[in-house]
């Protein structure tokens, strides 16, 4: 049955929006009946809730739910709202999909939203003595000054239920009992990869619960691209996950062109997705340096290291930038390749396929590696949907998400390559699934490198670019996961809502569940298996 | 680069020779300058690493550009053992108490490098309603090192900025670091 149908049977007068992406707008009334449904549709079960984006349309407040079936792939947008600005309630979804207990939370903490049924309406980003909700249009950015007390942390939460009669009950959760040993790693430690802070009660050395306290680097990107056109847009997500710089700006950049109707070159395309892999590679390698660090390894690191040099030599030949390249842009790249482009390539993959056995004498077989990191921190394949844990986290626990195979953009549709599974979704499994994907994607780039057309690297655009009003989306598949771009344009040259799916949110949110049971010391190896950037997730 | 040109050690080697002429074999030097040559060249750096400044630090402590060749290759993870704060990457407003208070931990002398535009102005978020607009309104600042992120050979004239300024202080007699207050909110 067609998707509409279904949904019309559902909820009788449910309006769709088919300008960009397929919305199907729900009254708030009926949103929580009609998403359960949808969950657990028989045939293709939206089961992946690739993310919430709040919204602030002027006259409501609300949020679109972006949802994804792991059989078929089809996909779905759902909108809901509410008229009520002072007070503003929503049904809760966290019964149907975990990861929207902290995307909810996300949605609150920038919009005012709470959530009917969410045990956790705990602010996330900001402050819990912030003032107000910063992505409200009718927000005054002077509202809150440099704040230099510090910040006291409440140990309960407040779930707030709506009664049929319409009246609004509290109840509260423990997150921390008062005599629970309660740990703090972070947010300045070396092994958080950035400033992550990990609330941690323990039993002895056990690990009971870990709560994540974010925004310890929180930007306010999407809120800054309100006010910025869209070329000026792109120069902030290499900011985002500086080891998925490419990436992520690939997606940005489809996003903008696929709204305004520009084509791009066939050369581009090439350029693109070789770009991609090496940094997708030269992220693998970063990851790798990392996880021997921080279980105290030091030579493997050199390893590392020693051949990222060479990927980030090439790419500065080309590019101009080491880490923060710059490099997309709307219509193609800033520039063509350089001469020894390809030549380099081919041979840094000659020179990485003759060495990557040092990693694997070093590392992989070593007693004490596969004693800390086999049955250690293991996420099963129902959880790691739930959380929405893509990339390498999800394909370890044997969830094939590879957004390059489902939903292919660029060229890889073209060409021939393995998607990495795993079953065992333990951080041995994590780790593995990185060192595979370094060879598929010497094995893609090898495809590609010699046949790379002639033609424009960039064609022309307008400086200004208004995109016709809409919502339009584009994911790919960074180094970590699915990122996404979210896009709500009302016919401007900047947008009205522009906001990236965090690759690494899913992955902290899941850092509970995996360690539960788990000693201490290995909490520090379970998150640097799962490979999480922090200015990604707090964005 | 050729020895002669390395400016850096000059009044070590001016030093020596003025001992050498006058035909001396035991150093009866100032005390102050000796502290100073050890403590310019082992420097102990505590890392504030929030972003991709960090990363970018990190390939300095790999082969390629190997920085333990001058002397500031230790690296603290604790405030207590770290003589300069290198601040990497964006302070945001939630974190700024937190770097105030790192730097409160320091031991003294303490020192405070800058690193990259976030720490310097706010950088590409100087419009943002949550990033401190430069760092050196809540510390005091030694030294910047512009860019984003600044290039390992830009690392390394910022420290060895750091180490001239070291070598001019005096550790006896006199303050021995006249900084000037914070601005105060
Ligand atoms: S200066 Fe640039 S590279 Fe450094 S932290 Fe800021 S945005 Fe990142």
């Amino acid at each position: 049955m067609d998707i509409k149908d279904k949904i019309s049977t559902l909820v009788p007068g449910v309006e769709f929006k088919e300008q960009g992406d397929l919305i199907a707008v729900i009254p708030a009334a009926s949103f929580h009946r009609a998403a359960e449904a949808l969950r657990y549709d028989k045939e293709d079960a939206m089961d992946y809730l690739r993310d919430i984006v709040g919204m602030d349309w002027g006259e409501t407040l609300g949020a679109l739910y972006y949802l994804e079936s792991t059989t078929t792939h089809a996909r779905i947008v759902l909108r809901t709202e509410t008229a009520d600005r002072e007070n503003p309630l929503l049904p809760s979804v966290s019964d149907l999909w975990k990861t929207a207990v902290i995307k909810e939370r996300e949605a609150f903490d920038f919009f005012g939203i709470r959530f009917t049924g969410n045990p956790d309406m705990r602010r996330i980003f900001l402050r819990e003595d912030w003032v107000g909700h910063p992505f409200r249009k009718d927000y005054d950015e002077k509202s809150n000054e440099l704040n230099m007390n510090n910040e006291v942390n409440a140990d309960v939460t407040t779930e707030y239920t709506l009664k049929a009669d319409g009246t609004l009950t509290t109840e509260k959760h423990v997150v921390f009992e008062p005599d629970d040993f309660v740990v703090n790693v972070g947010p300045q430690h070396p092994s958080t990869h950035g400033a992550l802070r990990l609330r941690v009660a323990l039993d002895g050395e056990t690990v009971k619960r870990v709560d994540p306290v974010c925004g310890y680097i929180h930007r306010g990107i999407e809120k800054m691209n309100e006010s910025l056109t869209y070329p000026q847009t792109l120069a902030l997500t290499d900011r985002l996950d500086y080891l998925s710089a490419h990436q992520s700006r690939h997606a940005l950049c489809m996003c903008i062109e696929q709204a305004a109707g520009i084509e791009i070159s066939e050369r581009a395309k090439y350029i693109r997705t070789i770009m991609d892999e090496l940094q997708r590679i030269d992220s693998h390698l970063l990851f790798y340096s990392c996880l021997v660090l921080d279980m105290g390894g030091f030579t493997p690191f050199f390893y590392g290291f020693r051949e990222r040099e060479m990927i980030l030599q090439i790419m500065e030949e080309t590019t101009g930038g080491r880490l923060i390249q710059n490099y997309n842009m709307i219509g193609g790249v800033q520039a063509d390749l350089h001469p020894d482009f390809q030549k380099k390539v081919k041979e840094f993959i000659k020179h990485m396929r003759g060495i990557i056995h040092e990693y694997h004498e070093i590392f992989t077989g070593n007693v004490i590696v596969t004693t800390r990191l086999k049955g250690v921190g293991v996420l099963s394949k129902e959880d790691a949907i739930s959380f929405g844990a893509t990339g390498g986290t999800g394909r370890a626990s044997g969830w094939a998400n590879d957004v390059r195979k489902h939903h292919p953009y660029g060229l890889y549709d073209k060409v021939d390559f393995k998607e990495i599974v795993y079953t065992e979704g333990d951080s041995f499994a994590r780790y593995m699934v990185r060192m595979d994907e370094i060879m598929e994607s010497m094995k893609i780039i090898e495809q590609l490198i010699d046949n790379i057309p002639e033609g424009e690297y960039r064609v022309k655009t307008k400086p200004i670019i208004r995109i016709p009003e809409g919502n339009y989306s584009t994911s790919v598949e960074s180094s970590r996961g699915e990122f996404a771009v979210f896009l709500e344009s009302h016919g401007d040259k900047t947008p009205y809502r522009l906001h990236y799916r965090s690759t690494g949110l899913p992955l902290v949110h899941a850092l509970d569940t995996a360690c539960r049971g788990q000693k201490i010391a290995d909490l520090i190896a379970i998150g640097a298996s799962m490979d999480f950037v922090i200015p990604d997730i707090d964005r | 680069m050729k020895y002669e040109e390395f400016k850096n050690n000059d009044y070590l080697e001016n030093m020596v020779k003025e001992l050498q002429a006058n035909g001396v074999n035991v150093a009866v030097s100032k005390l102050d300058d000796l502290i100073n040559w050890g403590r310019s060249n082992s420097v102990w750096s505590f890392l504030l690493g929030t972003s991709c400044c960090a990363i970018e630090f990190m390939t300095l402590g790999a082969a390629r550009y190997d920085m333990a060749r001058f002397g500031f290759e230790v690296t603290r993870n604790s405030p207590r053992q770290g003589d300069v704060l290198l601040v990497l990457g964006t302070i945001t407003n939630k974190m700024a108490p937190l770097m105030k208070r790192l730097y409160d931990q320091l031991a003294e002398p303490k020192y405070v490098v800058a690193v990259g535009g976030c720490t310097i102005s706010g950088g590409p978020f100087k419009k943002s309603y949550h990033v401190v607009k430069g760092i050196d309104k809540i510390v005091p600042v030694d030294v910047y090192i512009p860019g984003c992120p600044p290039r390992p050979e830009a690392f390394y004239y910022g420290l060895m900025q750091l180490q001239r300024k070291i070598k001019l202080e005096h550790f006896f007699g006199g303050v021995n670091r006249k900084q000037p207050k914070p601005i105060e909110e």
